[in-house]
Parts: structure tokens; C-alpha cells; sequence
């Protein structure tokens, strides 16, 4: 396997190899917590920082386990990860945790995590897999806040709403009420939303991937236009 | 093929990680659990104030409790905390613990404070697993809800009128979500009528037992 460059992996994660847009997975705490923008970036958060750590532990030992038990010792260390955060969380965050208590255990189920730990962190080096852990984490994170963010304006009409859970009282002032006497758009809130939602965004992604590739395509070859689309 | 000396260092080794990985959960789990335990007291006690006001009371919360243990009225088979509030030696008002059994996904766990004349100071969701956006409006951070039990009791309103307004009572229903309010009137109500039955005992009894968790 080639070793891809620094920016390559940061691309991968954040865009080219989407976890939410474009691998699709992790769907399950994807679809379930972006009831609001603030829940997906405590999700985002607590993913990345599960991400990163297993992707580093993995590839420190990826020397040292054979491939035959290598799933197994993949899904130790992800538990083991994230119930140590969820108790450090739980010690030291305390009130963040009961915000995000019950979303940290479903972390576990999610498939990015040991999705990365075998296609990508059990190969390579530990800065690289740090970094492709971060870039995957940070790019599933942007999508659950993007996703959130989109059903709490159209469901609620505002955006950031319960800041202060995560922030403390600062955390107030970030709330913005973007429509004043918004009735509300249930549907938006509810589990269809955030199929329609995710559906819209990754519309939204395919349209500028396309529009980009005919840009490009256009300089250098007209005929390609038709190949490309 | 494997050869046996391979297979058992292999097998050595995921034993290796399943004992490191344990250790470290274990460890961790020692290291924070009184700093966790100490977070839900001091979660509880602000609870507590939400319900009791800290100058209406005198004693220590954590030390004049009781169990009571009544699955019809509380909702639950397992004892429920009573915190008691006294004012030099006079009982003020309590807090229990109750569970509406009835959620629309599952318990949802209660405190529920009452004024020695039977009036509620107030009630609060402790745990729930309702939906969000629709049934979570019982969580104080949420909406306003929680607050119509500000002072009511069983004289007022009547109990015929302790539901929610689509079943013939006083209480607001949530936007689509009716099952979850429901369950909590319902359990707010039988609180009071179990206040009513024990009242004065609840007071009478002496601290039952501190508890681990009583400790200050």
C-alpha cells in the first residue's frame, strides 16, 4: 500500500471520503442525534476524540497483532477507549456527560471507528493514522453539526438553541432565534427529517463534486463533459 | 497453516489485550468513581434546591431520608428516596423520588417536592427516554411544561381534573406528544395521594438509614 500524503488524508476525511456523506456509515448516531445542532457537536466531539485514540493505540500495536485476532483486539480496544471516556467524562465533564451520556456508549456501535482501525490505522504509521483519525472524526463532525443545525432551523427555527449545556451560561449568547413566531416543522425534527435531511446534503455534495469536475474538465478537455456527468 | 507455538503466542496475545483492556477499565473505574459519586450528590442536591429553597430548611437533606417502597402509588418495586426538610425540628416539605412507569419509551424517573400542607413545590424529570423534539418537552431545559405542577395539589385542582386536557383535565399536553404527559400527571397525582395516605408518618419516622450515598 502507497502511503498517502498528510493532505491527501485531510482531503479523505473531510471531504473526498466523507464518513456521513460519502462512506455513509455510522449512520445509526448520524440519523438519531441531530435533533439540533448543539447534540451533533457533542456527538462530533466525543466521536473524534474516539476516533483519534483508537486510531493511534491501533497502529502502535498493529506490529504486534496477528492478523487472525486482529478484530477482536480492534473491538477491545474501541470499548475499552470509549468507556474510559465515558467515565472520564462522566468525572471530570460532569455536566457535558448528562448531555451526551447516553449518545457516548452507541460511539462503540459505530462502524467508522473500527472501519478505520482496519483500513487504514492497522497499515500505517502512528502520525499518519493520528491524522486520518482526526480528518474522519472532524468530517463526521462537521456533517452532524450541519445536519443538526439544518433541522433545528426548519423544525425550530433557531440555531445553537441549549448552548449553554456545553458552554455554561456563555453558551446563551450563542443562541440564535433566526425566525421570530416560527410555529415549528415537526417533520423536520422527527426521524423522517433526518433521512431527508442527510438525502439533501449529500445532493447538495454531489451537485458542487459534479459542477467541480466539469470546471476542471472544461480547461483541459470539452469532450470529457458528457463522460464526467 | 499455523503452527501450535504460533497459535498459542497468538492466543497469548489477544488474552494480553483482554487483560490490559480490563485493567484499564477497572483502574479507570476506581480512579473516578468517587469523583462521579461526588458530582451526583452535588447533581442531586441542585436538584433539590430546584424543589426546596436552601433558607426554608435547616437540617442535612442527604442525612433525614427515608425509603418507602409502594409500586402502586410510586410507580416502581424498588424503594424510592424520600429527602426530608425540617426548619428547627418542623417538618417543612419533602422530595421523593417516584417513577411514571407508563413513558412512551420506558421510565421516566421523577422528583417530586411536597409542602407539608400537601401543596407541590414543584416537579422535576430526573431521567427520561422520550422522544426528542416532541416528548422531551418534560425536561425543564426544554420547555416550560414541568412548571404547571407549581402548586397544585389534590384540592386544587379536584382529582378529576388531574389529567391532561385531552382526557377531561387542566394539564397542557405536549405538541404530539400526549403519552409522555400523561404518564407524568398520572404519577405526579398518585405521589399526592401516597403524600395523603403517609403524610405525617413520613415525617414522624425517624432517618432511616444513611445510605452510601447519604454521606456529605
Amino acid at each position: 500500500m502507497n502511503d498517502p500524503s498528510y493532505s491527501q488524508i485531510l482531503k479523505d476525511g473531510l471531504w473526498n471520503n466523507n464518513t456521513g456523506l460519502v462512506q455513509l456509515l455510522g449512520l445509526c448516531p448520524l440519523l438519531a442525534v441531530t435533533t439540533s445542532a448543539i447534540n451533533g457537536l457533542g456527538m462530533g466531539l466525543a466521536t473524534t476524540l474516539t476516533l483519534v485514540a483508537s486510531s493511534v493505540i491501533i497502529s502502535m500495536i498493529r506490529n504486534v497483532v496477528r492478523p487472525e485476532v486482529r478484530i477482536p483486539v480492534f473491538v477491545l480496544v474501541i470499548a475499552s477507549v470509549v468507556t474510559v471516556i465515558e467515565l472520564g467524562m462522566n468525572a471530570w465533564f460532569h455536566d457535558l456527560y448528562k448531555i451526551l451520556g447516553i449518545f457516548i456508549p452507541l460511539i462503540v456501535t459505530n462502524c467508522v471507528i473500527i472501519g478505520r482501525a482496519e483500513s487504514f490505522a492497522s497499515k500505517q504509521r502512528v502520525d499518519r493514522a493520528f491524522l486520518d483519525g482526526l480528518a474522519m472524526g472532524v468530517g463526521f463532525l462537521l456533517v452532524l453539526v450541519a445536519l443538526g443545525g439544518l433541522r433545528e432551523l426548519i423544525g425550530k427555527g433557531t440555531l445553537f438553541a441549549q448552548a449553554n449545556l456545553m458552554f455554561g451560561e456563555a453558551g446563551k449568547a450563542l443562541t440564535l432565534t433566526l425566525l421570530e413566531d416560527y410555529r415549528g416543522f415537526l417533520l423536520a425534527i422527527l426521524p423522517p427529517g433526518a433521512f431527508l435531511g442527510l438525502g439533501l446534503l449529500i445532493a447538495g455534495m454531489n451537485v458542487i463534486n459534479a459542477r467541480r469536475s466539469r470546471r476542471a474538465a472544461a480547461t483541459v478537455l470539452p469532450v470529457a463533459r458528457a463522460a464526467e456527468t | 497453516m499455523l503452527s501450535y507455538r504460533k497459535s498459542a503466542i497468538t492466543a497469548l496475545v489477544l488474552f494480553l489485550f483482554a487483560v490490559t483492556g480490563t485493567a484499564l477499565v477497572a483502574l479507570t473505574y476506581e480512579g473516578t468513581r468517587e469523583r462521579i459519586a461526588a458530582n451526583e450528590r452535588e447533581n442531586l442536591l441542585r436538584k433539590l434546591h430546584l424543589l426546596i429553597a436552601p433558607d426554608r430548611y435547616d437540617n442535612n437533606l442527604f442525612m433525614d431520608t427515608l425509603q418507602a417502597r409502594d409500586e402502586k402509588l410510586l410507580g416502581t418495586p424498588e424503594p424510592v428516596m424520600i429527602y426530608r426538610a425540617r426548619r428547627e425540628g418542623n417538618p417543612v416539605a419533602l422530595v421523593m423520588a417516584p417513577v411514571a412507569p407508563d413513558g412512551y419509551s420506558g421510565s421516566i424517573k421523577l422528583l417530586v417536592g411536597i409542602n407539608v400542607d400537601g401543596t407541590l413545590t414543584g416537579v422535576r424529570v430526573i431521567s427520561h427516554h422520550e422522544t426528542p423534539g416532541l416528548g422531551d418537552g418534560i425536561d425543564e431545559e426544554r420547555s416550560d411544561w414541568i412548571y404547571l405542577f407549581n402548586g397544585k395539589s389534590l384540592e386544587y385542582p379536584p382529582q378529576q381534573y388531574w389529567d391532561v386536557k385531552r382526557d377531561g383535565g387542566i394539564f397542557d399536553q405536549l405538541t404530539g406528544a400526549t403519552i409522555t404527559p400523561r404518564a407524568i400527571v398520572k404519577a405526579v397525582r398518585k405521589s399526592l395521594l401516597y403524600y395523603r395516605q403517609h403524610g405525617d408518618d413520613l415525617f414522624a419516622a425517624g432517618p432511616e438509614s444513611e445510605t452510601p450515598r447519604g454521606k456529605q
